[in-house]
């Protein structure tokens, strides 16, 4: 019990050590920090859905809808309502996280494939939505004409527009709340009851737990932090544009979880930060680079289904 | 005192009558077994009694209190557990996992995003007061999926026995099970009849099981209530006799 415990801090530690270094080590090796920012919010969107896929057992294919709203939440209250980058946070995590409670309550009574399918048709409604309404969202050609703003902590200000480490720095300590928030939600009574319907859902039931009601409320929660994570992506790209709501865009991010492993909690920050290493690397050599993350996704689901994590793991017990 | 009352219960499924006006009462204390052939409606009867589906018509109290028509969580936080046929699980989680889940939904913890240490060392007390009546302690920290078929339905039983239910439903404890684990599991719930009193309903196939637990014996055929009595009463009733051989022949 306490070996496998400190073992567990151990690995917690080497984590947030990378990910605290991050700027460091990337320079030497090839990439750059804004990179290891995109990571961070990509791949908190990916444990957002992972959160529902791996700890629920409910697959979300429209999950990029409640990212995209994040992002026009964040954009339009930076262009129009105050500049201030907190203030925009909080508007992009509430706006998808509101609309994702809405449209959560007619989702809960269906499962598997049908839950995915009315997932995807919703976040397509939003899709068209941002495309269309032009006057406020700038249709196609996106959301521009707003920044990220410094912090201002009266005493000092942290100028995170124009360094990226500071930015960083910034995002890191918002994902580290977020993932935070993630963790001590899944150590809780209501986490294992989340379990427990990923499990087993008849059992779940006549245990006496509600399933409905704990599914939305894990919906719920998945789309807040989907939310949150796509406020820091506009801020990340001074931009937001419909194709964040689009599902091709929750499909990548389904994706990242599978790729490193739904049933673990970090896996989907690896399979985002593979996933965007090699956009990065491979778009620059080919516009076809989506075959090859395909071509890997495919090795990955057929010789190590848990993902990439879920074989690390295994590999070391 | 009554814990269970159900009156002139039918179930219809479309031209199919399921279970066909059936009236049944298990006293505070008391052991009840459902024998009757295959498709005699007993585990219709079963989920009709946990709320899985609702009566077509008949009535259901439990203690004292008209629950026709409340879900299953509903019934469930009222003091009603039951088991499965096939063994329901959580086969990812350990032993002990399996049962903490219950015991933190029979104390109202399921919708807490945060548990107090005293809180903790209470559930914790419980989950290891359910494992110890279903003698499965040494095993908490073995993957219930991992575990012998007997194990398994050990570990079922001890889930609803977290619940700290006024009733148990056991749905064929000992189906699938060979000889050891047969007489493992009716052990079992003699014990938790006999020295814990509990009041069980349960369904068996097996005819030295029943004969063995029951205080009472209800005979199910073709979705009516075909007898109810002692052990002694049913193994004398030519009507049974008539139904099984029927059914045999």
């Amino acid at each position: 019990m306490t070996v496998t415990s400190s073992r567990k801090l151990l690995v917690l530690a080497a984590i947030w050590a990378v990910l605290l270094l991050a700027p460091y080590w990337m320079a030497p090796l090839g990439g750059y920090t804004a990179l290891a920012t995109r990571v961070l919010v990509l791949g908190l969107a990916a444990m957002s859905v992972n959160f529902l896929l791996g700890f629920t057992g409910v697959l979300s294919f429209g999950h990029a809808a409640w990212f995209g709203l994040g992002a026009y939440g964040a954009g339009l209250t930076l262009k129009y309502l105050a500049p201030s980058t907190p203030l925009a946070v909080i508007a992009g995590m509430l706006l998808g996280g509101l609309c994702g409670a809405l449209l959560g309550t007619l989702l809960v009574r269906r499962r598997g494939v049908y839950f995915a399918m009315v997932t995807i048709a919703f976040g397509q409604v939003f899709y068209y939505i941002a495309f269309q309404w032009s006057s406020l969202t700038g249709g196609d050609d996106g959301l521009r004409g707003f920044a990220r703003q410094p912090l201002d902590f009266g005493l000092f200000k942290l100028d995170i527009l124009t360094s990226a480490d500071t930015f960083y720095y910034f995002v890191l300590f918002c994902f580290a709340l977020a993932v935070g928030a993630m963790g001590f939600i899944l150590r809780s009574p209501f986490g294992r009851t989340m379990i427990a319907i990923r499990e087993n859902e008849r059992r779940a039931r006549f245990l006496g737990i509600p399933v409905e009601r704990h599914i939305w409320i894990a919906f719920t929660l998945s789309c807040f932090f989907m939310g949150f994570a796509g406020a820091l992506y506009a801020l990340v790209n001074n931009f937001a544009d419909p194709h964040g709501l689009h599902y091709s865009q929750s499909g990548d991010f389904v994706m990242m979880a599978v790729m490193g492993g739904m049933r673990s909690f970090w896996g989907p920050l690896l399979g985002a930060a593979v996933f965007v290493v090699l956009q990065d690397y491979l778009s620059s050599i080919t516009v076809n680079w989506m075959s090859f993350v395909g071509l890997l996704f495919i090795l990955v689901v057929l010789f190590f289904p848990r993902g990439l994590l879920g074989f690390f793991q295994r590999s070391k017990a | 005192m009554n814990v269970l009352e159900i009156n002139n219960v039918t179930k219809r499924f479309g031209n199919l009558v399921a279970v066909r006006d059936v009236s049944l009462t298990v006293a505070k204390g008391e052991l009840c077994a459902i024998i009757g052939p295959n498709g005699a409606g007993k585990t219709t009867f079963f989920n009709l009694i946990s709320g899985y589906f609702p009566p077509t018509s008949g009535t259901i109290m439990f203690d004292g209190q008209d629950i026709t028509r409340l879900s299953t969580h509903q019934r469930v936080s009222r003091g009603m557990a039951r088991t499965f046929q096939i063994t329901e699980i959580f086969p990812e989680l350990t032993v002990f996992e399996n049962v903490r889940i219950a015991a933190e939904v029979a104390d109202g913890y399921r919708l807490r995003p945060w548990i107090s240490r005293a809180e903790a060392g209470k559930i914790h007390h419980n989950v290891e007061t359910a494992l110890k009546l279903v003698a499965l302690e040494a095993k908490a920290g073995r993957l219930v999926g991992e575990l012998a078929h007997g194990d398994q339905r050990a570990a079922e039983i001890a889930m609803a026995l977290a619940l700290k239910p006024h009733l148990l439903l056991l749905d064929e404890p000992t189906a699938g099970m060979g000889d050891q684990e047969t007489f493992q599991i009716t052990q079992l719930v003699r014990r938790l009849h006999r020295n814990d009193q509990y009041s069980i309903v349960l369904i068996e196939h097996d005819m030295r099981v029943v004969f063995n637990l029951a205080d009472r014996i209800c005979v199910l055929d073709q979705g009516r209530m075909l007898a109810q009595g002692t052990p002694q009463q049913i193994a004398a009733n030519e009507q049974v006799q008539a139904a099984y051989l029927g059914n045999a022949a």
